[in-house]
């Protein structure tokens, strides 16, 4: 950890030292992220809204700048309304799930070289995992609910995050090939210098088309946002919940597309590699690039969801199942044998 | 120190989870005290420097199986009243089973020898991630088991569909690739139609 | 060839492509949504909104208490109560319009002899309490001279129709 040299210079033992800068690392990590989503979700609205012609929220400051920050005060100043027939248990813990386990993903990303909290020799089987825990948030919030447009929700996303967590794990197998680390830091490593060597420059550039249309399916965002269904089921699995514990999920459910996003930019893009690596750009640090690259598919993502119609739920599990789970497949046998025939492996 | 407070924390939600599993009334609380139960078996195979295993199996266990008992609980209607009427019935030869596995695990741990220096073994080696160390096992020594356990679960993957898949004659079926495929000029006809003539 | 066409286009995503582009160029498009609070469309002189009860150029009432409107109003959120001022002229002592109770249909405008009752072009008359909507003579009368000019020139350009 960067920080517990310098504190322990200072007179403190190695256990206080390293404990303050974890904490602080995490603290700066997360307030950095949830203030950069509070811009993000104003992004979001404000390119829908250009989109379709609109102006998009620009009353609260300058351009609108602060109407996250207003937002997010009504959420926490409303009353949390409990249905009466709900398990309040349950109800109240999804969302609670459903941010944690958002928020602890990011504990493995790469913010730079070296900028990473946990370095962990199975970071993308980490982030993997963490993933396909965060259909619990839902499923159990849709399930509590006690409502049936709330459980016909949760239970069309939570079949939709299982079939495309698999083709996203195939998806992760092909970069793992190449890389040859499980390692987050490796990964990117491996893509070093330039983006001649980012693995959208290889072999591998298909799945990145995969990877994105994927994670939008997972992460429940429009064409595939089936689970919230706007026009069908109101809100989906969040049709009974308000204030607060809303505020979470959908804190949760940006923080996860943010994350796709990163996730696209470190497996695909080299994560924090500059785009050329000569002078004025490989002077700029690693976080401003994997932030670039952040808001790039940010902006990808918001654009898809303004200019997609809404799939079928029927389209969207043949979709999974019988194009992009065999497309997966088939590029983990053709990309294991084109490594094997180059010698990669001997 | 910090390792033996942590196992101790970690085996005790266990524990307390499993006792929860099949004590608690409602079953869909079951099944989330049986994924707090796997969430801390992982978290122990994270103590022991298996850490490859313990991301394995949340990813396998809660992720996926844990989530399709959540789904079919979710969906039952479960009577409790009918359920613990032939509770009498069933309790001898239940307690003829239950007794059975306990002398069994007796037996069992009466064998055991503890280790000389009381604590978690390591999984560790120097030098090799047990990621690393797990492949050239499976893929050299264990080979053809793993093999045919693949094997096993594709046969049941293949059973299962062929059971289930049933082709009735009269059933019209969209074939999405025609329907993409279709462009306006097959798809309308243009006519320019005189007034009180209609389309013939 | 068509066949290659048409599978070369659907493998490339052509039609996200093309989307894409769609939406880039009204993304940089002209907004065509009105600025509303500070920006606003045109208004029909027929518009009707917040009521007003208007004056003579001398600054004597209009209203005299005829009570057709009070007659006439189909929610019943009119009332009036009149009698004779000092110098014999029939006025009102009492002009209540609910403003939570109307339905601006515009048949008081249409069935005052005098012209003194109109709906005005104003619509930003929200309140805080329900109580301020329960508008009395004194504050028809203040918008009726606050509105004055505009009101005016509605009737103005109206009256041809009429």
């Amino acid at each position: 950890m960067f920080l517990t040299g310098p504190l322990q210079s200072i007179g403190l033992p190695y256990g206080a030292a390293w404990l303050i800068s974890y904490i602080v690392s995490i603290l700066v990590l997360s307030v950095a992220l949830l203030v950069m989503l509070a811009f993000l979700l104003l992004a979001d609205r404000k390119i829908w809204a250009a989109v379709q012609i609109r102006r998009g929220p620009n009353v609260v400051g300058a351009f609108g700048l602060l109407q996250s920050f207003a937002d997010f005060i009504k959420f926490v100043l409303k009353e949390a309304v409990i249905p009466a027939g709900a398990n309040k248990v349950v109800f109240l813990l999804s969302p609670l799930i459903a941010f944690t386990l958002a928020l602890a993903a990011w504990a493995v990303i790469p913010v730079a070289s070296g900028w990473v909290i946990a370095d962990i020799n199975v970071g993308i089987l980490y982030l993997f995992a963490i993933s396909s825990l965060g259909v619990y948030g839902i499923i159990m919030g849709g399930w509590a609910s006690n409502s049936k447009y709330a459980f016909l929700g949760s239970l069309r996303s939570a079949a939709q995050m299982v079939s495309y967590e698999v083709s996203i794990g195939f998806i992760l197998i092909t970069v793992l090939l190449f890389a040859g680390s499980l390692r987050l830091t490796d990964i990117v490593q491996a893509q070093a210098p330039d983006i001649r060597h980012w693995f959208i420059a290889s072999p591998l550039f298909p799945m990145f088309f995969l990877f994105l249309i994927s994670a939008m399916a997972e992460t429940n965002r429009p064409p595939f946002d089936l689970p919230e269904a706007e026009s069908e089921l109101v809100a989906g699995f969040a049709v009974e919940y308000s204030s607060t514990p809303y505020l979470l999920f959908m804190v949760a459910e940006y923080l996860n597309i943010v994350l796709m996003c990163a996730m696209a930019s470190i497996l695909f893009f080299g994560g924090w590699l500059p785009l050329v690596d000569v002078w004025p750009l490989n002077a700029v640090p690693g976080v401003v690039w994997l932030l670039l690259k952040i808001w790039f598919f940010f902006f990808i993502f918001a654009m898809v969801k303004a200019i997609v119609p809404r799939y079928r739920y029927d389209q969207l599990m043949r979709l999974g199942w019988k194009v992009f789970l065999p497309i997966s497949l088939l590029w983990v046998v053709l990309s294991a044998g084109y490594l094997f025939a180059i010698g990669r492996f001997s | 120190m910090l390792q033996t407070i942590a196992f101790y924390v970690f085996a005790a939600v266990i524990i307390f989870s499993a006792l929860m599993v099949i004590s608690s009334r409602n079953p869909v609380h079951s099944v989330l005290f049986l994924i707090l139960a796997f969430l801390n078996a992982a978290a122990l195979f994270i103590l022991l420097g298996a850490e490859f295993l313990a991301w394995i199996l949340v990813v396998v266990y809660v992720g996926a199986v844990a989530v399709l008992f959540l789904f079919v609980v979710m969906m039952l209607d479960i009577d409790f009243a009918s359920l613990r009427a032939g509770f009498m019935q069933y309790l001898p030869i239940g307690a003829i089973i239950g007794l059975a596995i306990v002398s069994e695990l007796i037996l069992a741990y009466l064998g055991w020898a503890t280790a000389t220096p009381p604590g978690p073994p390591s999984a560790t080696t120097p030098g090799v991630s047990n990621t690393e160390a797990l492949g050239r096992i499976l893929y050299t020594d264990y080979i053809f088991y793993f093999q045919t356990a693949g094997l096993i679960l594709l046969v049941a993957m293949i059973g299962a569909i062929v059971l289930t898949l049933r082709h009735r004659v009269g059933v019209k079926r969209q074939s999405i690739a025609r329907q993409v495929r279709r462009v306006p000029a097959e798809a309308i006809e243009i006519l320019e139609v005189k007034p009180g003539q209609g389309v013939t | 060839m068509a066949w290659l066409d048409r599978s070369a286009r659907s493998i490339f995503l052509w039609d996200i492509v093309v989307g894409f582009i769609v939406g880039l160029k009204y993304f940089f498009a002209p907004k065509k949504t009105l600025n509303f609070p500070f920006e606003r469309g045109p208004l029909s002189p027929r518009f009707r909104g917040e009521h007003v009860l208007r004056r003579y150029p001398s600054g004597e009432e209009r209203c005299i208490a005829c009570k057709l409107c009070e007659a006439i109003c189909p929610a019943q959120c009119i009332i009036i109560e009149a009698e004779p001022r000092e110098d014999g002229s029939r006025r009102t002592t009492r002009y209540d319009i609910d403003m939570t109770k109307c339905i601006y249909c515009g048949l008081c405008q249409e069935a005052c002899p005098v012209d003194a009752i109109i709906e005005g072009p104003n619509m930003d008359f929200s309140t805080e309490t329900r109580e301020e909507l329960f508008y009395d003579k004194a504050r028809l009368l203040a918008n009726g001279d606050r509105w004055e000019v505009e009101i005016a020139k509605n009737l103005e350009l109206d009256a041809p129709y009429r």
